[in-house]
């Protein structure tokens, strides 16, 4: 019995000093590396969100890159860490503990998507660290969170540019069809509340499932109604399923879809189905089309080659995201040698930052800082975005 | 009329895609008393693998769809030889692990062959949406339709009607008399994988035009086949075809008349009712094992 109890013993004595070496171990790392200022990036690099993660991930990297060949944050250099969350909340919450515990970053930017952005703001709260966001969801900055801050756009501006659309156009009644996931919920929240500040009635919301082929059965149910419009709040593929569907059914009535599809990969699965669909979409989409009095229009053109040089593949509306975050993290970062609750406050100051996604000034009330002006319509024209007014 | 109409041939649309991988399902399980399920990704790989060829490679339609089918029917007997023949002890919870294991190592290997899009596929007839009574049906569902009655009855037949088909039954009644009566039952274990993967190929070949395939499609699709499958009499051919549809439907009504956020949950209450007073599913026989 005693020689297998001391054995017990020495086990126990050995894996004590394995978990405390584990521990210490990323608080020497740290030490050397004392001159780079470090930055976290969570993104949905894989999974069905990529589409989302993978440029985003691109753009901070390219945005590190541009800030630190022109001399980094007052001679600090920016050092970006960067996990993939598969779009999984759970991986996305070992992920964020991961850059705050072992790391040690100074602050973090993602993740790509609203539920998994929902699930680790509680850490970064205990934390204290200062936390951009990429995600769309509205829930992220309202109500305001001292240490959380977002650079897409929201659902609020969305839906607004949707119903002015949808208003100058004299159509009063439109039926919904939202995915059943936080981002269908959050649109469907905003076109129910929105809709009569615009006098418009919705006579008819239906969901679907992120992973369903055929939603005739909801656009019939729709139709019923007689509606002026209809509009869809969802991610690839099942808007395209949706406008298929619509196409199928002969529903000749405009179709509106959300921000969330505002990429080539919409117009190349729905096909000819995407013809003459309508939708609200950062400017990026059709930087060459704006108006040279448009303050974006520079900083756009600017991202866009530097992307497709790099990277060597055409830029998405999303990795603007990520861009924007590292810039404004990097323009908080300066003069505050690295200390989180500064740079939170000057975060918060930041008034005119003329983004990818618009123009930020961020407020005690306002951690979004964006204004519909952030949003353009576009149509679907020969597999083109087209501006209209 | 016309709307429930509508929602009839939504449910058809829904329903054939789950019937076709049911039956594979379905198949499996009468010959060799397993339920593989990495099913849904041998989907995947006949849907993206269709994609591949026409799109990729511009084969016309036909041969691709052949290719296609036969390529992970290959792919069906490599695993099964690889992953389930050198199993010592062929339990089935071991065997149906294995299979588990085998849908997330083909998941992985889509996607890096294939990355982590959607993809789109031109329909197989470039005609319109049918139209009856105001209510339209997309040619490719007929096609989808058309497709599964002719294999279901081709299988049917071969088990009815030939030695082989015969043999396999043997088999899944019982491997070691089949074996004493001189049926090379490993040959008809690998037959039987290499058909029902084959099916599953051919169930992903033929919705690919309106399902816009993508690595993780399988998860989905065969968990829905599985349960259709179960529904309706798991061993059973036509139990499986009819459980496909009726669960298609169910959906579409469920969409029609409670709600589209409840679509699921109706279809799928409605199955544990069913299962609860026929376990054995709609066409399964209780009294006999299967046949």
């Amino acid at each position: 019995m005693i020689p297998a109890k001391k054995f017990r013993n020495t086990v126990l004595a050995a894996a004590v000093l394995l978990a405390a070496s584990l521990i210490l171990s990323p608080a020497i790392f740290a030490d050397s590396h004392k001159d780079a200022y470090k930055i976290g990036g969570i993104f949905s690099v894989t999974g069905p969100a990529s589409f989302l993660g993978d440029p985003e991930k691109k753009s901070m990297n390219l945005a590190i890159e541009q800030i630190n060949e022109a001399g980094g944050v007052d001679g600090h250099m920016l050092e970006g860490v960067i996990y993939d969350t598969e779009g999984d909340p759970s991986k996305t919450v070992m992920a964020a503990g991961k850059l705050i515990n072992k790391d040690r970053v100074t602050a973090i930017a993602g993740p790509s998507r609203t539920p998994t952005t929902l699930a680790v703001i509680p850490m970064v709260k205990r934390a204290k660290l200062p936390f951009v966001s990429c995600a769309a969801g509205n829930k992220i900055v309202e109500p305001v969170k001292p240490w959380v801050f977002k650079t897409a756009q929201s659902d609020i501006q969305a839906v607004a540019s949707i119903y002015q659309h949808i208003q100058k156009r004299n159509i009063r009644k439109v039926g919904i069809i939202t995915v059943s996931n936080a981002f269908g919920e959050s649109g469907k929240e905003q076109l129910l509340s929105q809709a009569s500040d615009f006098g418009i009635k919705v006579v008819s919301s239906q969901s679907f499932g992120a992973d369903d082929k055929d939603m005739t059965a909801q656009l019939t149910k729709i139709r019923r109604q007689d509606p002026g419009a209809i509009i869809c709040w969802g991610t690839n593929p099942g808007p395209a399923v949706v406008a298929k569907n619509v196409d199928q059914l002969g529903i000749d009535i405009p179709l509106y879809q959300s921000h969330g599809v505002a990429s080539p990969k919409f117009i190349e699965l729905a096909g000819e189905a995407a013809e003459g669909i309508f939708l609200p979409t950062g400017k990026i989409l059709v930087a060459e089309q704006l108006p040279e009095s448009d303050p974006q229009k520079q900083v756009l053109l600017d991202y866009i080659k530097a992307y497709e040089n790099k990277y060597n593949e055409t830029v998405s509306g999303f990795g603007g995201y990520a861009y924007d975050a590292i810039h404004l993290l990097a323009k908080a970062m300066e003069g505050t040698g690295g200390d989180k609750a500064q740079i939170r406050e000057n975060l918060e100051n930041i008034k005119g930052h003329v983004g990818v996604s618009g123009v930020f000034s961020f407020s005690k009330t306002d951690h979004n800082g964006l204004d519909p002006s952030a949003f353009v319509m576009v149509r679907i024209r020969n597999g083109k975005w087209e501006l209209v007014e | 009329m016309q709307e429930i109409l509508q929602y009839l041939f939504s449910g058809l649309t829904n329903g054939a895609i789950y019937a076709v991988i049911a039956v594979g399902f379905s198949m499996l399980y009468s010959s060799t008393d397993l339920i593989n399920f990495a099913h849904g990704e041998f989907v995947m790989l006949g849907a993206l693998g269709m994609v591949s060829l026409t799109a990729g490679f511009g084969l016309p339609l036909i041969p691709a769809f052949f290719l296609t089918v036969a390529g992970v029917a290959a792919a069906g007997m490599l695993f099964e030889r690889l992953a389930i023949r050198p199993v010592r002890h062929p339990e089935p919870i071991v065997l149906i692990i294995i299979t588990v294991g085998a849908s997330i190592f083909l998941r992985g290997a889509g996607m890096l062959i294939w990355g982590k899009n959607s993809y789109s596929m031109p329909p197989f007839s470039d005609h319109p949406p049918i139209d009856f009574a105001g209510a339209r049906l997309l040619a490719q569902s007929i096609w989808i339709l058309v497709i599964v009655t002719v294999v279901t009855a081709a299988l049917h037949l071969f088990y009815r009607r030939t030695l082989t088909g015969k043999a396999m039954t043997a088999c899944a009644v019982s491997k070691k008399a089949a074996w004493i009566v001189g049926i090379p039952t490993k040959w008809m274990v690998l037959l039987a994988f290499g058909l029902s993967t084959g099916m599953g190929a051919v169930a992903g070949a033929i919705i690919s035009p309106i399902t816009m395939p993508s690595y993780d499609m399988g998860t989905m699709l065969g968990l829905k086949g599985f349960c259709a499958a179960m529904f309706g009499g798991l061993g059973s051919l036509w139990g499986a075809i009819l459980g496909g549809f009726l669960l298609g439907i169910l959906e579409a009504l469920g969409v029609g008349f409670v709600s589209s956020g409840l679509k699921d949950a109706a279809a799928f209450i409605l199955l544990l009712l069913v299962l609860y007073v026929r376990p054995q599913g709609i066409l399964g026989s209780a009294d006999v094992k299967r046949f």
